[in-house]
């Protein structure tokens, strides 16, 4: 063939962390702190229950927006978290993934040339989706003096007349970052004065470690500009579920179930019958793996401390954030020597964005002996850089 | 604070003092003191291993003896559950509802050795009026802990 390929397509560079995998994954024995996913399997009774619609035979296309059932239980689940209703029929999607709501929330908003306002570092997919979109992405740097939140100052500068969303990344992935009810409630009026859309992912939301977890929709004027987007897979470690969902008012929903119904048709069926078991009976298994992440994560921050590495405390998501500048190193080559001399895999900062860089993302989703070994490799590592100057 | 300890402690009970305090975010001392009230209290009754004897060459025999009995006025079961689980190699003797009233769980290094407690100690008490011995074939998962086969990380072993 001679005809050339999309050049928009073309022009995305591939994400840094694959690049970071192939080197990774020609290396043996390498200990892992690079996964953005539960390391818990799925509790067994969610199991369960796909096992048993899978033996009723429970393998046809549901509707468009998912098990009627389904939608439910994720309406009641929000009224209980946030105090909120949305109508199951006509306010909510489930989608494959949250990664599925954000692609098709984007395109259900944006026309040519809309801006997207896109803090980093952030998830690696919205700046992607917004160029695919034919939206352009204008990226805010937060900052680690702010501990990663956005500030209406911030947000203010970046403002024009074509803005048309805010993505809003909390609890986020990397930072482990989350806005409490104040910060939000301090952007929240740039955001109504602006008449911008809110594409708020809080697919982390189930795992903050300070308080219950705050939604943007539950501040006045901002569920009707709203797109929430959660999902299952962190919360009820059902990565490979792929199930996701977003609520907003019902003139997007409408819009998305198009994207979705035509690109997708419908989220998987077997999962979706998972995750009415998962919201009716998985209040407790959340309980206990918080509990958990918490535990690790507080020994991580002990652990840094202990080695004088910088890092702020992160309230939300499983991964910490420490801050590398000292080694006049890119993240990139501090990830790279670290993973080649102490066989420990951890993700450069400046995959998230370029605000990432001189910053780590390492992943508590594992267990306290594997973060032992990592914390004292990379506690040997930092010693004969400290040295070498 | 103390279920949270309690939950870990249950499934290692070797992790440092040290450890235990940054993860509960807390003082060494303050564990301390609570494990030794603990301990005081009988919450915590000891810190064993899990062995799967199975994987050594020391022979070991388990079975689950049901026993009926009649209990005794006064003191209900008590009475003979304790004349039961003085023996040493008694492990459990668990009260239970439903057809039977005693499980006991015993350990022997033979099949003949399970025999004669059986026959010679147990049923010759007075208040036993039954038994039924069923032979563990193969242990799977003990104490929450699947013992045929380790738990490997299948996830890729970087994702976003």
């Amino acid at each position: 063939m001679t005809k050339e390929l999309s050049e928009r397509v073309k022009n995305i560079k591939p994400s840094g962390i694959r690049k970071f995998f192939d080197l990774v994954s020609e290396m043996e024995d390498v200990i892992s702190l690079g996964v953005g996913e539960p390391d818990f399997d799925t509790p067994w009774h969610i199991r369960d229950e796909a096992v048993y619609a899978l033996e009723k035979g429970k393998t046809f296309y549901t509707s468009n927006s998912g098990l009627k059932a389904l939608r439910e239980e994720i309406s009641n689940y929000i009224k209980r978290t946030q105090g909120l209703y949305y109508n199951p029929d006509d306010e909510i999607i489930v989608t494959v993934g949250g990664s599925e709501a954000i692609d098709a929330g984007i395109r259900a908003l944006v026309n040519d040339g809309d801006e997207v306002i896109i803090p980093q570092p952030s998830y690696v997919s919205y700046e992607p989706c917004t160029i695919f979109a034919n939206a352009k992405p204008v990226i805010i740097n937060l900052k680690s003096e702010n501990n990663f939140k956005l500030t209406s100052e911030q947000l203010q500068s970046v403002i024009t007349p074509k803005t048309k969303i805010l993505i809003l990344p909390y609890p986020n992935n990397p930072t482990g970052a989350v806005m409490e009810k104040d910060d939000l409630e301090r952007i929240a009026d740039t955001i109504i004065k602006n008449d911008i859309y809110v594409i708020s992912d809080e697919i982390y939301s189930e795992l903050t470690y300070k308080g219950e977890h705050t939604s943007i929709i539950s501040l006045k004027g901002m569920k009707e500009r709203t797109i929430l987007i959660n999902g299952f897979s962190k919360a009820y470690a059902m990565t490979g579920w792929r199930l996701g969902y977003a609520c907003a008012p019902n003139q997007i929903i409408k819009q998305m179930n198009k994207i979705h119904q035509y690109a997708i048709m419908c989220a998987p069926t077997i999962s979706q019958y998972a995750a009415i078991e998962a919201l009716k009976n998985g209040d407790d298994d959340i309980k206990q793996m918080r509990q958990s992440y918490n535990q690790r994560r507080r020994f991580l921050l002990n652990a840094f401390k202990e080695m004088n590495l910088p890092c702020f405390e992160p309230l939300g998501a499983f991964y910490v954030f420490p801050c590398i500048k000292e080694f006049n190193m890119t993240s990139e080559e501090f990830a790279e020597k670290f993973l080649k001399e102490k066989k420990v895999a951890l993700i450069p900062g400046s995959a998230f964005g370029a605000s990432g860089e001189g910053f780590l993302r390492i992943s508590y989703a594992y267990s306290i002996d594997n973060l032992k070994t990592a914390t004292e490799r990379l506690k040997s590592f930092i010693t004969e850089l400290r040295g070498l100057r | 604070m103390r279920e949270e300890l309690l939950t870990i402690i249950e499934n290692n009970c070797r992790i440092g003092l040290k450890d235990l305090a940054v993860m509960l975010g807390t003082t060494e001392e303050t564990i301390l003191n609570e494990m030794e009230t603990l301990e005081k209290e009988g919450v915590i009754c000891g810190y064993h291993t899990l062995i799967d004897w199975e994987k050594t060459s020391i022979e070991k025999v388990t079975a689950l003896i049901e026993v009926r009995v009649t209990p005794q006025r006064g003191q209900g079961f008590d009475k003979i559950a304790e004349r039961i689980y003085n023996y040493p190699e008694v492990r459990s003797v668990y009260l239970i509802s439903g057809g039977f009233d005693l499980l006991v769980i015993l350990e022997e290094k033979s099949l003949r050795e399970i025999a004669n407690f059986v026959s010679d100690k147990l049923s010759t008490l007075d208040s036993v009026l039954s038994t039924g011995t069923h032979f563990i074939l193969k242990k799977y998962k003990d104490y929450g802990t699947v013992l045929s086969k380790k738990r490997e990380d299948e996830r890729e072993i970087i994702s976003p």
